[in-house]
């Protein structure tokens, strides 16, 4: 039993006909089972429209399955009583992080989860200034969000989703906008979250952000083509390619350099190179 | 440039004024308004005029910020000045083919001026001190008595919340549609009044798709993030009436006093 568990779930979209009907439209997911244990960072991989970012929002219950089942701790994403209870446990970032900042003060933006939640004001106050700590924007809480860079903006809104004290925290394609120096950063502060004990499941299309999890899910035309350790699947070229990804250069170097399998991310190979 | 215009124009300071809670300064701010048009004589004025700068010495915002808001509607006063030094009847003070000055003319015309140049500066003096998180967060919790009758408080408030939030990011958009629009050969330069307001088409049309993009995307944003409208809500900040407010209060009181008998001062 995992603290996420999806089963046989299947997401179907409906379409508006020329007659004005809804009739059956894509099917974004098909048949997909997972369970995603407490703790553990998993990275969700696939080509564009494989279905990555709508599994991303079955996990809170922002789309709800058309069949099958996502049980969140307990929590039946379908039962629109214990909705609440879920989405406080499983907060989300989105890529675009224009769009998901509220208010224009930092500060004012990372306390709004807290706010909805019914917090105590003095209890809002602790943990918005912990929550900026944790991503390095404590000194600036009282700046305006539109002076921010990307990087910043995306800060901001990690910072308004661990306010929330969630047990797992979705990241869907957070750094997809962002320059490599905001993309370190972001990187950077998942893996301290995941070191923190919280659940972390990052959807990406960098291969190099998906070795450093502990399990990779690829999905392939929305459903499940593979699920296992980094340093099994960037060992499998014909996997890769089937998936319509790309191996990551380090690997790459890894394969033409003849070093051991087990080496997966730039540390590990770097310092394997170095040590030698 | 754009950068200026999206906090207001907020001064940001820590003095006796913008201490005080937002509530205590709409109101206070919406009965000096109405008590410039109580007053109907110089003296009225002159206790009206003292009162206000007194207030933005209080508030150590630079005269410079106070009188930039009065640039802007500078030709509302003066052809407001002018209409009423033309247009009033009474004791003739000057004739000169058909046009008249009166006497009474000429004292209406003064104090409509400074009514409005007071009026500007009192409703300035506002939005200078308080920040505009602030002056929302005070306006839902005035108008929450209302929301008995059916008045969205709370939604009216969110709404000019996210205006403010998002006018530099449609501002940005906007900037980046121009630019494509003309990289394509677009002319928004060129032409008569009305080629360059059909040249604005293909920049709203593209403005409104991605406004929608935008709200569907923060929609999904605040819905993850557990909100489910105001109520059981609560606020980080919570204003709350401080001493100041009452001092505040008393002192408006009793300026309401002296501004409501300076109309029998006769010298």
């Amino acid at each position: 039993m995992g603290f996420i568990e999806i089963r046989d779930l299947k997401i179907e979209f409906t379409k508006i006909d020329e007659s004005g009907k809804e009739v059956p439209g894509k099917v974004a997911l098909d048949g997909i089972s997972l369970d995603i244990e407490k703790g553990s960072f998993v990275a969700v991989v696939g080509m564009n429209g494989s279905g990555k970012s709508t599994l991303a929002k079955c996990l809170n219950g922002l789309l709800i399955p058309t069949a099958g089942r996502v049980i969140v701790d307990g929590f039946d994403t379908a039962n629109d009583e214990t909705i609440w209870d879920i989405r406080s446990r499983v907060s989300m970032v989105f890529q675009n992080p224009d769009n998901q900042l509220v208010s224009s003060i930092v500060e004012d933006d990372v306390a709004f989860g807290p706010e909805n939640l019914g917090i105590e004001p003095a209890e809002i106050r602790e943990r918005v200034d912990n929550a900026l700590i944790k991503v390095g924007m404590f000194e600036l809480r009282d700046k305006g969000a539109h002076m921010l860079s990307g990087g910043q903006k995306q800060r901001i809104a990690i910072a308004g989703a661990i306010a929330m004290r969630p047990d797992c925290i979705v990241f869907d394609e957070p750094t997809a906008m962002l320059d490599p120096k905001g993309r370190a950063g972001v990187m950077q502060i998942i893996r301290d979250l995941h070191s923190a004990g919280i659940t972390c499941i990052l959807i990406t299309h960098f291969m190099s952000e998906a070795e450093q999890a502990d399990r990779v899910i690829v999905l392939k035309n929305g459903k499940l083509l593979c699920d296992r350790t980094p340093a099994a699947l960037f060992s499998d070229r014909e996997m890769i390619e089937r998936a319509g990804l790309e191996m990551p250069p380090e690997i790459e170097l890894r394969d033409k350099a003849g070093l051991p399998k087990e080496l997966v991310t730039a540390e590990e190979i770097a310092d394997y190179i170095a040590g030698k | 440039m754009i950068r200026d215009i999206t906090l207001g124009q907020y001064y940001p300071g820590d003095s006796m004024v913008h201490r005080l809670d937002a509530r205590t300064k709409i109101i206070a701010t919406l009965l000096y308004i109405i008590e410039l048009f109580v007053v109907n004589n110089f003296w009225g004025f002159l206790i009206a005029a003292v009162a206000l700068f007194a207030v933005v010495a209080v508030s150590k915002v630079p005269l410079k910020f106070i009188f930039r808001g009065l640039t802007a509607v500078f030709l509302i006063i003066a052809f407001t000045f002018l209409l009423n030094l033309f247009m009033v009847d009474g004791r003739v003070l000057w004739h000169w083919k058909f046009l008249t000055i009166t006497y009474e003319g000429v004292s209406r015309a003064f104090f409509m001026a400074v009514r409005l140049v007071l009026l500007i500066i009192g409703s300035s003096i506002l939005t200078l001190t308080t920040k505009p998180i602030e002056l929302t967060d005070g306006l839902e919790k005035l108008l929450k008595p209302f929301s008995k009758i059916g008045l969205p408080s709370h939604e009216i408030a969110l709404m000019m919340t996210i205006a403010l939030r998002f006018i530099p990011t449609l501002m940005e958009e906007t900037d980046k549609i121009i630019k494509a629009q003309q990289a394509r050969g677009a002319d928004f330069e060129s032409g008569n009044i009305l080629q360059r307001a059909k040249s604005l088409i293909p920049i709203l049309v593209p403005l409104f798709v991605s406004s929608f993009r935008i709200a569907q995307d923060l929609a999904l944003a605040m819905e993850a993030r557990c909100y489910r409208g105001g109520d059981g809500r609560t606020r980080m900040n919570e204003i709350r009436f401080k001493k100041g407010d009452a001092a505040a209060a008393v002192l408006m009181a009793l300026f309401l006093a002296v501004i409501i008998a300076s109309r029998y001062i006769t010298l």
